[in-house]
């Protein structure tokens, strides 16, 4: 059984004991345990179910790797699946449960698949499920998908917070081991800005379990002391819990902090998300170790050595009373050692290798533990848990020469340089022969924006796999003064790769084999893959799904690589790796999108008179960032009712538009008529001084772009108004063709838009209103269609222009944002008179339709030229050049077959729907039905009471008063006449008083 | 070649799998072929298979300098749909479609194609505008879609939050037949019948020049050697350009890095496909239970298969604001592929300057869920010289200015 | 990730604080131009792997635009440099030879 033992545990406090739940047990551990080491301190192997079979799973390291104790963590708005209880802190009230099984996870009715695995090898579902065809989406594919997943899905909304933090440095240095404080030690002294992170709660990475020593004192003596003089640098900034997840082009590092995954509901952020900046990455990210490939090794209380030594001495875990050893290196046997001198068994060690061990191979006789060379497992015997070994000649094929009984093996296959921040973004690898790993080729580093590698690696991460050596390495790297730090650790023999054990195992023992433990990959599946077909790495990954489970292939990888290699008769380089993807381990979606969520996502633009809308009933529309009034409801009323009765007001009486949001554009220099000119597809210099002018701008590629009213402010100024959504993108392309293409040309421009409050005062009470407010000669005489004037009005300075976008008697009013507000309340209380009531945009639509005048964005596509409108009026014949002339001479675009705008009417009265289209005769030759036109916008027509619309048909001005057919989507028929598509006051009678 | 089905994997099992075969071969090149393509992606592999299937070419080569299906046939999201606009799309998404219901059967593999239904959300009023008219559309091309309510949204897709605050949900478009698929099976399972019908895929071989003669094409230069062909493809997506440069005529073509991202896998908790143009994000649920995540692209050109974070950091962003359980999962894996994008965004099937050669490219983001319809309408084109399906996507439009935009509705997203 | 110096802040700015805008250095083709020309001029790109010459817009700092020399493989910057001049100049293709000898791009080499 595993059990806290009475002594030791460097990184636990004793005296602080916490409450925990798993699975409804009430369970403690203390301060400074994971979940892991605590579950396992109360006897708890057994911590989830794998993917596939659904096989019992134990913890198998004691880090980030970890594919197999995968926990549903907390509760409601604090729910994490997926958790890794050997990353997990434990706290006062944690709640967890295993994932991945039904009913429990004692007895798992899943369980059964792997008692099918012979039927169900790698790639199965390719194979079967193919009939009868609907089969697959609702028989096999539910449960498939039941059967697959892990954790459970969160249900509630997210209670904590989250935020970004920016960072800039010379060198960010990912790993609080040795080697990355030796850097940390060097780069800090040199003077240079430097950010060192540690992915655990602690320091010092291996070297204080496995009881190295360095510059002649114990590794958690050099630790400490070399903390306390980092903590001394001002130009050293030191963070645990804190990991590199990735590395981007030019110096882009993402630390990943877990602030309060120990302490949930703490004040402050969950997670943050550190976007650094800085002109070198080290990487000293150290090695994980490898898993050897037996038989049975997936069953609970097989575990890496290294996690065994780990619980042990971080924790004062056994994970059990006799552990037999397997390795092929010298590492392994400081699990042995570690395990023999806490007391407990370790009736054998089996290495794989006919030497054996050096040094630690006689600590190992003189402490007592049998060793036995050029041996292997060739089977683990147990359920849940196991019970013994067998042991045979790895030459062999695994005739068992002895059984040992046991309830831990101790495993080492080897250790893999963590290359993963290397690799991100490009950093290449070398696979190293002696020892049996690939690591960072340093002469082909990932490029900076300068050429140079940005990223180094070091110690156990560049292949330094001794603590001399990796402290010489870090040394090395960051280019420390005099000599390396000197260390001691009693690794001598060298390792010998073993990538399946025995050697020559049969069918049998490879099929239970596991190369990935949570995804069931298992030995033989590799080699299927690889005798079919699937011999490229990314080929025999996705076939087998190796390498694709929650832990990236980080245990497997290697061991599979080796494998494929092996069948297919070549060597291990020469199949090559698939690629690192950030994130090294999986970090928080909430992190990665930070604060900016919830009323904060998008801020939403607000006019000045947007708090009256708000208090007044107004409906919200989302017009690019802006929020516009639809409508504004009055008691009762429905929306449709409320827009009804806005234009009915406005016609016949006041009608009062916040037009704030409408582009303004300052245009302004000698030689801004020219540009205008250039601009707009109508001629603007020669607008005189006091007049406005609809313009229209096309892109290059010759289609609408945006419309709007521009009034020439004086000689060498014009205003440009633009659509709401336009302005940023209508002064971007204007300064666009300014720089780059005309910009020996004299003109300045001035995105003006949020420096106004615009209202739009309309209907036949206009003029009265504002003559009421008083101050300038508003007459028709004065102020003529079509003109502007600077004045005052009730006392704000104004800018008024004659314009109409309704028909009706209509100013649009100009005066400084600030005064936006009390200009509107003015203009509602002189108005209340006059009937005033405020329209929204829906009502704003319906006018301009029934004067037949389009709008960007429903007449116009993206893919409508100004002809197709009708609007060759507005696009000069006299000018050379403007931007889309060109384009619109091509031939598709003075085909006379396309579709041009008219007015449509429906034949019954009723309302066209939005966007459907007209019916031709037959079907074109891909069987769909043809078309001659379509509807761009439609509506209820208070003023004539009946449907309206506007639509693009094919020969549509030549063909008035014929009727077409436009199918709904349910198939029945609306008929609608073709007309003119100006429905209402033709002569614009109401408009020029 | 054996046929897979439950009792073949069942007959194995007591052999322990010893009697599979290999699922294509691995040939040297011969020296003249009817017909090579070049590139082994999912539409270079569909060309090929309805070359033979449809047209009796069966003396084909699909040349891959890398490994087969191993570009963005195998690094997209696996959306499959065809609620397109504009009538060239709806056609060739909507035969593509099509033939993915049938393709496990057709192609004895199953590619898992999952019709479980795709919606776009519409979260402005425009989006609603642009969606009711393409349900019109779709009705009179064939394609079964609605528009349907909040209310039937939220009941198809119970973590969506359909109330806002930014982008309340007022409706989406739906395509109760599109879905997902197995990306890899498809390159795979096309790959397999190709060989069966005794084509040569080539892989790890690179062209490194195409050779012509009076202005027609006769074969390429390869690390493998030169090989002859009366007729050649090119379906190399990203890479269409330097292909494009080595027959000597350009391409209105640019290559642009696309991410997508995976979370870790979860229960199943969602089950359609949901595209939210309006925040540029697009979620679904793999059958392993991961949440497969994409947006938009990079802006700038690069040929690099990564991308930068801040757009990762968009989509996520954009997709919790729709979906805010997805705030307490955790990204598994990012990864970026090349997309290849044209003038108006749409895809390029046509013959080139240069006679006997015939391009396919210009997928851009919405490549895989064409393959089978871009397949069948380029192989008709290469053994026929005409296709309805390809007539509308020829190089020649971009010098008329006949462009086919489905940004009109459909925003950036495909 | 990318970082690049505006020419015109002198600032180097984050990828998030520019926009990207193409190929730099396209030559407009307006009316009286053929359609084989006009075409090039919209739509045909060179697209290269490798050296690239591209725009950049300042977009939320000085608003400028700004031309770049990138490789489209590495990510490498060879230099930024004003967007009012027709093709890139002397010192960039200097800076380019150094590190890429016998590159080319359209004409430029």
């Amino acid at each position: 059984m595993s059990t806290r033992l009475n002594t030791g545990g460097r990184l636990i406090d004793r005296t602080q004991i916490q409450n925990f739940s798993f699975n409804g047990k009430q369970l403690s551990g203390f301060a400074g345990d994971n979940l892991a080491s605590a579950l396992l301190a109360n006897d708890q192997m057994l911590m989830g179910r794998s993917f596939k079979y659904h096989r019992p799973r134990g913890v198998v390291t004691s880090d980030g790797s970890e594919p197999n104790a995968l926990m549903n963590l907390g509760e409601e708005g604090r729910f994490e699946p997926n958790a890794r209880a050997t990353t997990t802190p434990l706290f006062e009230g944690l709640y967890a449960q295993s994932q991945n099984h039904f009913p429990s996870l004692e007895f798992d009715v899943g369980a059964v698949n792997a008692k099918l695995a012979r039927f169900l090898p790698a790639g199965f579902y390719y194979k079967m499920f193919i009939h009868p065809r609907p089969f697959w989406k609702h028989i096999y594919e539910p449960i498939i998908r039941h059967s697959a997943g892990l954790g459970k899905a969160p249900k509630a909304r997210d209670l904590d917070t989250y935020e970004h933090f920016y960072a800039f440095c010379d060198v960010a240095i990912v790993g609080g081991g040795i080697a990355g404080l030796q850097a940390a030690l060097i780069a800090g002294a040199a003077g240079k800005d430097v950010i060192l992170m540690e992915q655990d709660g602690h320091w010092g990475g291996r070297a204080p379990v496995d009881g190295d020593i360095i510059d002649g004192q114990p590794a958690e003596d050099w630790i400490s002391a070399t903390l306390k003089a980092l903590e001394a640098m001002e130009n050293v900034t030191l963070r645990t819990s804190m990991q590199g997840s990735g590395v981007y082009d030019h110096g882009y590092l993402l630390g990943y902090q877990r602030l309060a995954d120990g302490a949930p509901g703490a004040d402050g952020p969950r997670h943050r998300l550190w976007r650094i900046r800085t002109k070198q990455i080290v990487a000293a990210t150290g090695a994980i170790e490898r898993p050897l490939s037996f038989a049975g090794n997936d069953i609970p209380g097989v575990v890496l050595a290294s996690a065994v030594r780990d619980y042990l001495v971080n924790f004062g875990v056994s994970l059990g009373d006799r552990t037999v050893v397997v390795t092929n290196n010298d590492t392994a046997y400081l699990t042995a050692l570690a395990m023999k001198d806490a007391g407990l068994e370790v009736p054998l060690i089996v290495d794989a290798r006919t030497g054996g061990a050096g040094a630690l191979g006689e600590a190992a006789k003189a402490a007592g533990i049998r060793v036995e060379t050029g041996k292997g497992i060739s089977s683990v015997k147990g359920g849940k848990r196991v019970t013994s070994v067998e042991i045979c000649a790895q030459a062999g094929e695994g005739a068992p020469l002895e059984e040992i009984a046991c309830d831990v093996v101790a495993m080492s296959g080897g250790w893999s340089p963590v290359v993963h921040l290397w690799s991100h973004c490009g950093g290449k690898l070398i696979w190293n022969e002696a020892e049996a790993m690939f690591a960072p080729d340093p002469e082909r580093g990932p490029i900076g924006a300068d050429g140079a590698a940005f990223v180094t690696t070091a110690g156990a991460a560049s292949g330094a796999m001794t603590t001399a050596a990796a402290l010489a390495d870090a040394h090395t790297k960051l280019g420390g003064p005099g000599q390396p730090t000197p260390a001691q650790d009693p690794l001598t023999n060298p390792i010998e790769p073993v990538w399946m054990m025995p050697q020559s195992a049969s069918y049998k023992l490879r099929s239970k084999a596991w190369l990935d433990f949570q995804n069931d990959v298992k030995v033989s599946d590799v080699q299927l893959a690889a005798r079919e077909g699937f011999e490229s790495v990314e080929h025999a990954k996705r076939y087998t799904t190796l390498g694709m489970a929650t832990d990236q292939g980080k245990l497997s990888n290697i061991n599979g690589l080796a494998v494929l290699a092996n069948q297919l008769g070549t060597d291990i380089p020469s199949v090559g790796t698939t690629t690192f993807r950030p994130p090294y381990t999986p970090i928080s979606m909430a992190a990665i999108a930070g604060e900016a969520r919830g009323e904060i996502f998008q801020p939403i633009r607000k006019t000045p008179m947007h708090d009256w809308h708000a208090q007044n009933g107004a409906h919200w529309e989302p017009v690019g960032h802006w929020r516009r009034a639809y409508t504004y409801l009055r008691g009762e009323e429905t929306i449709s009712e409320a827009v009804q009765r806005e234009v009915k007001n406005t016609r016949e009486a006041l009608g009062l538009l916040d037009a704030s949001t409408l582009g303004k554009i300052i245009v302004k220099g000698p030689d801004a008529g020219k540009f205008l000119d250039m601009m707009y597809t109508n001629m603007m210099s020669n607008l005189k001084v006091g007049r406005c002018r609809y313009g229209l701008m096309c892109s290059e590629n010759g289609f609408l772009s945006d419309d709007g009213v521009v009034a020439r402010i004086d000689e060498d100024t014009w205003l440009c108004h633009t659509t709401t959504g336009g302005a940023d993108r209508i002064h971007g392309h204007m300064e666009e063709w300014l720089q780059t293409e005309w910009w020996d040309w004299k003109v300045y421009t001035a995105n003006v838009t949020e420096q106004y409050a615009q209202v739009a005062v309309v209907g036949p009470n206009a003029r009265k209103v504002l003559e009421k407010l008083g101050g300038m000669d508003v007459s028709a005489e004065a102020l003529t269609f079509m003109g502007w004037a600077d004045g005052t009005l009730g006392g704000f300075e104004v800018r008024a222009y004659r314009i109409s976008f309704s028909g009706e008697l209509s100013y649009e009013i100009a005066v400084p944002a600030a005064q936006g507000r009390a200009f509107w309340d003015a203009l509602m209380e002189a108005g209340e008179e006059f009937g005033v009531m405020p329209y929204g945009t829906e009502c704003l639509h319906i006018m301009r339709a029934e004067k037949g005048f389009i709008m960007i964005g429903d007449e116009s596509d993206g893919t409508v030229i100004p002809q197709d409108l009708g609007l060759s009026w507005a696009i000069s014949k006299k000018k050379e050049d403007f931007i889309g002339k060109r384009a619109q001479l091509r031939s598709h675009m003075t085909d006379p077959n396309r579709w041009k705008l008219v007015g449509l009417e429906t034949v019954d009265g009723s309302v066209l729907p939005d966007g459907a289209y007209a019916v031709a005769e037959g079907a074109n030759a891909n069987g769909q039905r043809n078309t001659q036109g379509r509807v761009t916008s439609t509506y209820h027509s208070p003023t004539l009471d009946r449907g309206i619309a506007m639509g693009l048909v094919l020969h549509g001005p030549d063909r008035m008063g014929e009727t077409l057919d436009f199918p709904r989507v349910d198939g029945t028929v609306v008929k609608a006449r073709i007309v003119d598509p100006v429905f209402f006051d033709p002569e614009g009678e109401k408009q020029n008083v | 070649m054996k046929r897979y089905s439950a009792f073949a994997v069942a007959r194995e099992a007591f052999r322990h799998h010893t009697g599979w075969e290999r699922a294509w071969r691995s040939p040297e090149p011969k020296s003249h072929y009817d017909v090579i393509i070049i590139g082994a992606g999912g539409h270079g592999l569909a060309t090929a298979y309805y070359l033979g299937k449809n047209h009796g070419i069966k003396n084909v080569a699909v040349l891959e300098k890398g490994w087969l299906g191993g570009g963005n046939t195998g690094r997209n999201t696996t959306i499959i749909r065809s609620n397109y606009l504009q009538d060239p799309s709806a056609a060739i998404y909507e035969k593509a479609r099509s033939l993915y219901e049938d393709l496990s059967q057709d192609l004895n593999y199953n590619i898992m194609f999952s019709p479980r239904g795709v919606m776009m959300l519409a979260q402005t009023e425009h989006e609603i505008r642009g969606y009711q008219r393409t349900a019109h559309a779709n009705t009179l091309q064939g394609v079964a879609t609605e528009f349907i309510s909040p209310k039937r949204v939220k009941e198809l897709c119970p973590i969506i939050d359909i109330s806002g605050p930014r982008y309340p949900v007022l409706g989406a478009l739906w395509q109760p037949r599109g879905g997902t698929a197995r990306h890899d099976a498809v390159a795979w399972g096309y790959a397999r019948a190709c060989s069966d019908m005794g084509m040569d895929i080539i892989q790890k071989c690179e062209v490194t020049a195409i050779k012509q003669e009076g202005g027609r094409v006769t074969g390429v230069e390869t690390t493998k050697g030169a090989i002859g062909c009366n007729k050649m493809g090119i379906v190399v997506a990203g890479n269409s350009g330097q292909a494009a440069e080595m027959a000597g005529f350009r391409l209105p073509i640019e290559s642009v890095p696309l991410q997508a991202l995976v979370s870790e896998p979860i229960k199943p908790c969602m089950d359609v496909v949901v595209m939210a143009n309006t925040v540029h994000g697009y979620l679904s649920q793999s059958d392993k239970g991961e949440m497969v995540i994409g947006g938009g692209t990079d802006g700038h050109n690069a040929y690099t298969q990564r991308g930068s974070f801040h757009h990762v950091e968009e989509t996520v962003r954009a997709l919790i604001e729709t979906f805010p359980m997805i705030s307490r999962l955790k990204m598994l894996r990012q990864w970026g592929g090349i997309v290849d994008i044209t003038g108006d965004r749409s895809p390029i099937l046509s013959t080139t300057p240069l006679d006997g050669c015939f391009i396919n490219c210009g997928w851009g983001t919405g490549g895989f869920k064409a393959i089978p319809g871009s397949g069948f309408g380029m192989a008709q084109l290469m053994a026929t010289g005409h296709s309805p399906l390809t007539e509308q996507f020829g190089l020649n439009r971009f010098r008329e200015g006949r462009f086919i935009d489905e940004s009109v509705a459909a925003g950036v997203a495909h | 990730m990318l970082i690049l110096t505006c020419p015109n802040c002198g600032e180097a700015k984050d990828e998030t604080e520019l926009h990207a805008g193409g190929e730099a250095h396209l030559k407009r083709f307006g009316p009286g131009s053929s359609d084989a020309d006009f075409e090039a001029y919209l739509f045909e790109r060179e697209n290269p792997k490798g050296v690239h010459f591209e725009r950049w817009h300042c977009a939320p700092g000085c608003g400028k635009w700004f031309h770049a020399a990138r490789c489209t493989m590495t990510n490498e910057v060879f230099g930024t440099y004003s967007a009012q001049t027709t093709e890139p100049p002397e010192n960039i293709k200097d800076a380019i030879t150094a590190k890429r000898p016998g590159w080319h791009w359209r004409q430029f080499s």
